[in-house]
């Protein structure tokens, strides 16, 4: 797209690409529900190619080491992964579907992460590992991965309505120094450029991600404390209840798009 | 009630704004300015017209105007020009000096869900990371200099 909009440049002056988004004049067949667009259908064809391609998408670099990591015992308990949970590609086939869930005390929400980390450290008796390390983003996009092409499915009715209420608050919600919520990019504006970015939907369905920018696997989270920093807004904390939540929200805003992780990103 | 808030404002004197003017973002100290029928402020807020060539540069600045963000200007140097707002060329046919100049301070005024920030503001926002607490995004005299430079777009 970018090279495209290069062309309209030197080809109509200062007539500039067009506004509408490509999203919108291609078949996009499971990457389109309704008028839900993953990220997928914002990225560039070159981009697109690289998701497709197993082989070429590298984010299957940390899948792999997870993979590996799934059966390795570590911590006190003697456990891996595996030894509870047996063939990963049976036992957590459409798990992160459901997520982020009610945790077991039904205090707050918990994403993949965050579970990957409590049977670590409550089952394993092993560290948590860090957010944003090469483990935890391996883990959570080998997990995810087991409900590729699954429809993003969580439970927002009962005990969860009040987190889904404060993650709903929190994207209409303006903060920072330009005083934006994310509604303003992602619901009012997809399908438009700020400067040379082409403004999405916002969609979770892909993450972790590999981004091109980042050069490297990124959490959902990262993408979040990104975006407030782009506004000049104090980011919260990786994990935070606060982006748990606005997590829960993006995917009840998605329910029905197929996982796509780990997707490949601009 | 919007007037009532730029009364309120904390009045700093002329050459409080002249000498703030050479720094990227404005301390807590507000120019007062003076609304008119909630749709413009006629009046400069340095006292002067600004400076239309450095409004150019200023509109092109990611740390200032970044007007190209989400607007096309008539900047053939600059690529990539946002297309989120309206189109730029022809503004000051449009709209007046004053209605302009509101638009920049505070967008909201007269759109109250737009998502074009207000330039001139620091009061009623939320959670402002830290190093911009307090500061406007653009100086009052950045702000008449982009004014200056819209105008010249008939």
């Amino acid at each position: 797209m970018r090279k495209l909009y290069i062309a309209s440049l030197l080809i109509g002056g200062m007539a500039l690409g067009s506004t509408a988004s490509q999203a919108e004049d291609k078949d996009w067949g499971a990457y389109k529900v309704g008028d839900k667009l993953s990220g997928y259908t914002y990225a560039t064809k070159e981009t697109r190619a690289i998701q497709d391609d197993d082989f070429e998408n590298p984010a299957q670099i940390w899948v792999d080491q997870a993979e590996g990591n799934w059966s390795s015992v570590e911590g006190e308990a003697g456990k891996s992964c595996e030894s509870c949970h047996n063939a990963a590609s049976d036992s957590m086939k459409g798990v992160a579907t459901r997520y982020p869930v009610l945790n077991k005390n039904k205090a707050a929400m918990v994403n993949v992460e965050q579970q990957i980390n409590f049977c670590r450290t409550s089952q394993m008796k092993a560290k948590a590992w860090k957010w944003e390390s090469a483990e935890l983003l391996g883990m959570t996009a080998f997990v995810k991965l087991q409900s590729r092409g699954m429809p993003v499915n969580v439970k927002i009715d009962g005990p969860v309505t009040p987190y889904y209420e404060k993650g709903k608050a929190f994207y209409y919600e303006r903060r920072g120094q330009l005083d934006m919520a994310c509604k303003h990019c992602h619901e009012d504006n997809p399908g438009k450029y700020a400067r040379a970015n082409l403004l999405s939907q916002g969609q979770s369905n892909g993450f972790p991600t590999y981004r091109l920018k980042w050069q490297k696997i990124g959490s959902l989270h990262r993408r979040f404390r990104g975006c407030n920093k782009n506004i000049r807004a104090q980011p919260f904390a990786y994990g935070a209840p606060e982006y748990v939540n606005l997590e829960l929200y993006l995917n009840s805003r998605g329910q029905g798009l197929p996982v796509e992780t780990p997707s490949v990103r601009n | 009630m919007l007037r009532a808030l730029a009364v309120l404002a904390v009045g700093a004197t002329f050459s409080v704004a002249l000498s703030a003017a050479t720094i990227a973002a404005e301390p807590a100290k507000l120019v007062k300015y003076e609304i008119k029928d909630g749709n413009s402020i006629p009046k400069s807020l340095t006292g002067k017209p600004g400076d239309a060539k450095k409004g150019r540069e200023a509109a092109i600045h990611r740390k200032k105007g970044n007007c190209l963000a989400c607007h096309t200007l008539p900047i053939p140097e600059q690529s990539f020009h946002g297309d989120v707002g309206p189109d730029l060329k022809g503004v000051a046919d449009r709209y007046s000096e004053g209605e302009i100049r509101l638009r920049l301070v505070n967008s909201k005024v007269v759109n109250e869900d737009t998502i074009m920030p207000a330039f001139y503001k620091t009061d009623g926002l939320n959670r402002v990371m830290k190093k911009f607490k307090g500061k406007t995004i653009l100086s009052a005299q950045d702000v008449e200099d982009i004014v200056a430079y819209l105008m010249t777009l008939k």
